[in-house]
């Protein structure tokens, strides 16, 4: 069942990109998604992926090229980071209409300006409302089995969406880490070769991409709505399919030691990881303090983070993404008007941190939980405080 | 890959008598009276055939065509946004080439044709559109070309030709109206040194065809540049339509013409041309224009037609003797 490797985590993206058998790749160069792009390059380039490699001239190409692609019935593939994201923005919503089972691997990274190469989420809390799936992985191990995982939603007839897989760049696509890189047989076996219930195909014509007037235009977004939506139990299933086939079990949302916790970490992302071994620490100093990871992002799993932080008496959601106008990040932001919509009250505090490659410590968890605590205590606010600001 | 010259070696001439019969664009659509970007684009794909996929950048053609739930579409048609129909046909050609070579999907020999206007390749497709031919996708770039957003209104482009009113180049006591020469589009794709080049008039039906099916017989990208009278955007009756497309030929205004790998081929040699003032007398877009502005045009076009004669006479060293 697979081979223990060390490896460069955009490398193994790219593997798992082959191992996945991609018809189509479509991508311009972004730090730091570079490497992933680079290595499928060469992995065409040595005949190890029987794959068309699109050099496109903009990120906007890439997207729209990897559009025509994925309607002519090619499994697809692009990645992408930051200013790019943004250049893809026009045709990430038109993606998910046409109901293209797209994959792109985004290796966040701040937005400028200042220009920065450096990881946070600007890139892709922009882009919340596309209408992809969206996943955030936290380690290589869960880059390479969630980029599998992303075919296999996608693809799925009951889904036929385009998904995102997110990845924080550098922190993640820059490290080698220890990883079980699956057999081809073991993912030939999960994921079949895509067969598009229709496609551009001569032999019976379509129209994809037409005008909807006033009395359509609803309906339509509806159904791109209820689409995914509904995209949910397959994302699930295939989780379940998944640990069947690969031995790795992953959740929509995961927890860390919420057992009996007063107060619990929201995080997204590798920052995860670091706020894990920070919460193995506080605990053994005796603090009540445990972690819920959001992994689906889109659509956002309710029931699952419901479950996950009931009787928390506090929540600390860290956004690396700002909401200017409005004090709270975006998930800070999502989290509030969830909550308060199900009836399920807990003091919220909301720091911002890790902007454009901002380090945060263990060290930093520590004096957030400290803060929260006080506030909560103090019956004082505590939102888009900005960890580690100079001021 | 064979050359364009080479790979039309056997070319089947559309003539009067051999029109295809096909209707991949058909009828029932809700183009303006006398559109000729419209019957420009049925000839276009009757030239091509049934076995067209075809990518439409947003734009009048897209919209007339498509209102859900009905299409004046026969064949596979894909629209995406205003500026990428030549990168989404870029992605529609790569994901046959890899299907067809892993055997995925039969080889149909089916032809990839993007259409756009004039903005949607000039303007705003302009990047798209040059990544797309320097790449070399085997595929068939068609330029509507109505000389300003219809679409949106009647508002410039760089294609719109100097002196033309419209409603960002309105003519005032500051202006002329357009104050720009026309970007020679068709110059700038055969710069990325393309297989195959031309120029079309919907006033010569025939050669339109004919250069269509040559562009979709080549193989590797080409490009096509059709002139297509918009009677609601020049001010003009929808009766002068193809007169107005005759007029800018014998004018000089629109020489048509082909790069063949390279080679320039004038269509139509116009030994003695009508003066410019005569076809722009058919649109009142140009009616505000007085004598100092025509006599300016008509020196630019001559001029013009000077630098694609030596062009001609440049790449046919045989024919030069």
């Amino acid at each position: 069942m697979g081979r223990r490797v060390g490896l460069e985590v955009s490398l193994a993206c790219a593997e798992a990109v082959k191992l996945c058998n991609a018809d189509v790749i479509a991508a311009y160069p972004i730090t730091p998604q570079t490497h992933i792009v680079e290595h499928l390059a060469e992995l065409v380039a040595e005949g190890h992926l029987d794959a068309e490699f699109v050099p496109v001239e903009s990120e906007h190409s890439a997207m729209s090229a990897c559009v025509g692609s994925a309607a002519a019935g090619a499994r697809t593939f692009t990645s992408t980071s930051s200013q790019g994201l943004a250049l893809m923005h026009e045709i990430l919503f038109i993606t998910s209409s046409l109901r293209l089972p797209i994959v792109m691997a985004v290796a966040n990274r701040s937005l400028s300006a200042p220009i920065s190469i450096w990881n946070d989420h600007s890139d892709i809390m922009a882009e919340r409302d596309i209408g992809w799936v969206q996943t955030f992985a936290e380690n290589g191990q869960e880059v390479l089995d969630l980029m599998i995982h992303a075919f296999k939603v996608g693809e799925d007839p009951r889904v036929n969406l385009p998904v995102a897989v997110n990845m924080d760049g550098f922190i993640l696509t820059h490290v080698i880490e220890p990883m079980v890189m699956p057999d081809q047989a073991e993912v030939d076996a999960y994921l079949p070769p895509y067969k598009p219930s229709q496609w551009l195909n001569p032999a019976q014509p379509i129209s994809l991409g037409m005008v909807g007037v006033p009395e359509v235009y609803t309906e339509a977004k509806k159904a791109n709505l209820v689409a995914l939506e509904d995209s949910y139990p397959a994302i699930v299933e295939h989780w379940e399919g998944f640990a069947k086939a690969f031995g790795r079990s992953y959740q929509p949302i995961e927890s860390h030691r919420t057992d009996g916790a007063d107060t619990l970490f929201v995080t997204m992302g590798s920052l995860g990881e670091t706020c894990m071994s920070a919460v193995d620490q506080m605990r053994e100093d005796g603090r009540s303090v445990g972690q819920v990871r959001i992994r689906l992002w889109r659509p956002f799993p309710v029931d699952d983070f419901l479950a996950a932080i009931k009787g928390a008496k506090n929540l600390i959601v860290l956004d690396r993404a700002l909401c200017p106008g409005i004090l709270a990040g975006p998930v800070a932001t999502e989290l509030r008007a969830l909550l308060y919509a199900k009836g399920v009250r807990p003091f919220v505090a909301n720091f911002v941190a890790g902007l454009g490659g901002r380090d945060v410590t263990r060290t930093d968890f520590v004096a957030m939980l400290d803060k929260a605590e006080q506030a909560a205590a103090d019956g004082q606010e505590i939102t888009c405080q900005m960890v580690g600001v100079k001021e | 890959m064979i050359s364009a010259a080479e790979a039309l070696k056997d070319f089947q001439k559309i003539t009067p008598k051999n029109i295809p019969l096909v209707e991949p664009f058909s009828k029932g659509h809700r183009a303006c009276q006398g559109c000729g970007e419209v019957l420009a684009l049925r000839l276009v794909a009757k030239a091509v055939g049934m076995d067209m996929i075809a990518v439409s950048a947003t734009g009048c053609m897209e919209i007339i065509s498509s209102p859900y739930p009905q299409t004046a579409w026969e064949v596979p048609w894909i629209h995406v946004a205003f500026e990428n129909a030549a990168a989404v046909a870029s992605g529609v050609e790569a994901s046959r080439k890899a299907l067809i070579r892993k055997g995925r999907i039969k080889d149909d020999g089916a032809k990839v044709v993007a259409f756009a206007g004039d903005g949607g390749t000039a303007d705003i497709g302009i990047q798209a559109l040059s990544g797309a031919l320097e790449r070399g996708h085997d595929f068939t770039y068609v330029c509507l070309d109505n000389e300003a957003y219809m679409n949106t209104g009647i508002q410039r482009s760089s294609s719109t030709p100097y002196g033309a009113m419209t409603t960002t180049s309105p003519p005032g006591p500051k202006s002329r109206g357009q104050m720009t020469w026309k970007k020679n589009m068709p110059m700038i794709a055969a710069a990325h040194n393309i297989p195959y080049v031309a120029t079309a008039s919907p006033a010569w039906h025939i050669d339109l065809m004919n250069k269509v099916k040559k562009a979709v017989t080549v193989p590797g990208p080409a490009y096509v540049h059709i002139y297509s009278p918009c009677p609601t955007g020049w001010r003009c009756g929808p009766e002068v339509s193809i007169e107005t497309a005759r007029k800018v030929v014998q004018s000089r205004v629109f020489p048509l013409y082909e790069v063949i790998d390279g080679r320039f081929v004038l269509s139509r040699d116009i030994k003695k041309p009508i003066p410019v003032k005569e076809y722009l007398d058919t649109q009142r877009r140009f009616r505000h224009l007085g004598e100092k502005d025509i006599a300016y045009i008509q020196k630019r076009v001559d001029d013009d037609w000077a630098r694609l004669l030596s062009l001609v006479q440049a790449t046919n060293p045989v024919a030069a003797e």
